[in-house]
């Protein structure tokens, strides 16, 4: 977009709950919009109300909509899951640095998703599934709190039986009515089929999910700069320019949110980061 | 078909230990299956045994009069069920129960207890490789207890 700070008017084209508090909305978007990489965000503004960076969520091939799929937890964030279309909301982006889907062909692709994490992840799903000869082998790994809150789990089940994803997931707590796993999502990584020695991994989640995870990828033998995290702070100019998400010597809304975890893991490892 | 000790000598919780050792151990473990929906252990009932999973899914379960059964965590092919025959009073601390039809390796834990006694280096050897158990489930239950997903992370 020609000025990066100027919000369009985008008219909401859908809107669905996914679980209690999440729910997935699309826009169309701005004629200038172009496209958007995988793990590239926007930031939706609310007259009145204020901004808020928004993971894309959709397919990066779809040029005639922009899916979001927001967590109702702030101002913004709740005031967005009392719309519904035809609202018209202000859309600056697309902002940051992608995941690198680049540096997976001819390896496998590991994503592992904590909660909404997996929102980020979606688009390479996207990508990654419709060229499966370019990846060894697709796996997603995901954990979330409860089994009604694990998201598009009926496309998630598509891919599995249908577009060959290797496909586990895990739950905080569940009743004894669940069939599926309970425990952490580093269980996932020993019991799914991976070469750790060919893996690219790719994980988005909360900041202790991913140390945590980083972790066990490389015991597996995961090499580190193969590791990549998306992270999150407060965003508010999306170019750089206003400080609030400095980590270090980044700022998350321009340089990444996406990095390689070695570049960023000392400050992860800092209380006043 | 492949004995006790050729299974338990395959299984990566076992590696590194002495030819000895694992005589000792496979003499006190048999085969078991457990049905589906079959209680493999109750929470509070003598604990002299653990399990090496072979096939199947087991839940370990807690029971509330709130919530009725919770489940807690799910075990699967490879793991390990049950340390409690490690540490008086040798009381199961939580209930284990089949998922799917369980094929697994029952250890007779009174049995490996005494071998322990009297051959400390084995004794050393096993409980190294159950508090790495230990400190991965309580790894994972720090995660589960702080709810990390219900809290505002991205978006």
């Amino acid at each position: 977009m020609k000025d990066p700070l100027l919000p369009h008017l985008v008219e909401m084209q859908s809107w669905q709950q996914e679980s209690e508090l999440v729910f997935t909305f699309q826009v169309a978007p701005p004629e200038e919009y172009g496209s958007f990489r995988a793990g590239q965000f926007n930031m939706l503004y609310l007259p009145g109300m204020g901004e808020s960076a928004i993971s894309i969520s959709g397919d990066p091939a779809d040029r005639n909509h922009l899916t979001h799929t927001v967590r109702a937890v702030g101002n913004v964030t709740r005031a967005l899951h009392g719309l519904r279309p035809p609202a018209r909301i202000g859309l600056r982006g697309p902002f940051g640095r992608g995941w690198p889907l680049a540096a997976a062909e001819g390896r496998e692709l590991l994503l592992m998703a904590g909660g909404i994490g997996l929102a980020p992840l979606r688009p390479v799903l996207f990508q990654a599934l419709a060229a499966p000869e370019r990846y060894q082998r697709v796996t997603l790994l995901l954990g979330a709190r409860s089994p009604e809150e694990i998201l598009y789990s009926e496309q998630l089940l598509r891919w599995k039986s249908d577009a060959g994803l290797q496909f586990l997931a895990t739950v905080d707590v569940a009743s004894a009515a669940w069939r599926g796993d309970v425990g952490v999502i580093t269980d996932l990584v020993q019991r799914a089929a991976i070469n750790p020695q060919q893996t690219v991994a790719m994980v988005c989640g909360p900041e202790i999910m991913l140390r945590f995870c980083a972790r066990r990828l490389r015991e597996l033998g995961v090499a580190s700069d193969a590791i990549h995290v998306s992270l999150e702070r407060h965003m508010q100019c999306g170019t750089g320019f206003c400080g609030h998400c400095q980590l270090g010597p980044y700022f998350l809304c321009k340089d990444g949110p996406v990095f390689a975890y070695p570049a960023v893991e000392p400050y992860l490892m800092t209380q006043e980061f | 078909m492949r004995t006790v000790g050729d299974e338990l000598r395959a299984h990566p919780f076992f590696a590194g230990l002495s030819e000895d050792c694992m005589q000792l151990i496979a003499g006190c473990g048999e085969h078991v299956v457990f049905r589906s929906g079959a209680t493999i252990a109750s929470e509070g009932s003598a604990a002299n045994e653990f399990y090496v999973i072979e096939r199947g899914r087991v839940a370990l379960q807690l029971h509330t009069s709130a919530t009725g059964a919770l489940l807690i965590q799910t075990l699967d092919a490879g793991d390990i069920l049950g340390w409690s025959w490690l540490f008086p009073p040798f009381r199961w601390s939580i209930e284990a129960r089949a998922m799917q039809d369980v094929h697994a390796i029952r250890l007779d834990g009174k049995c490996l207890r005494g071998k322990c006694d009297t051959d400390p280096a084995m004794g050393y050897a096993l409980m190294q490789r159950f508090s790495y158990i230990m400190s991965q489930r309580v790894e994972a239950t720090r995660l589960q207890v702080l709810d990390v997903y219900g809290r505002a992370n991205r978006s």
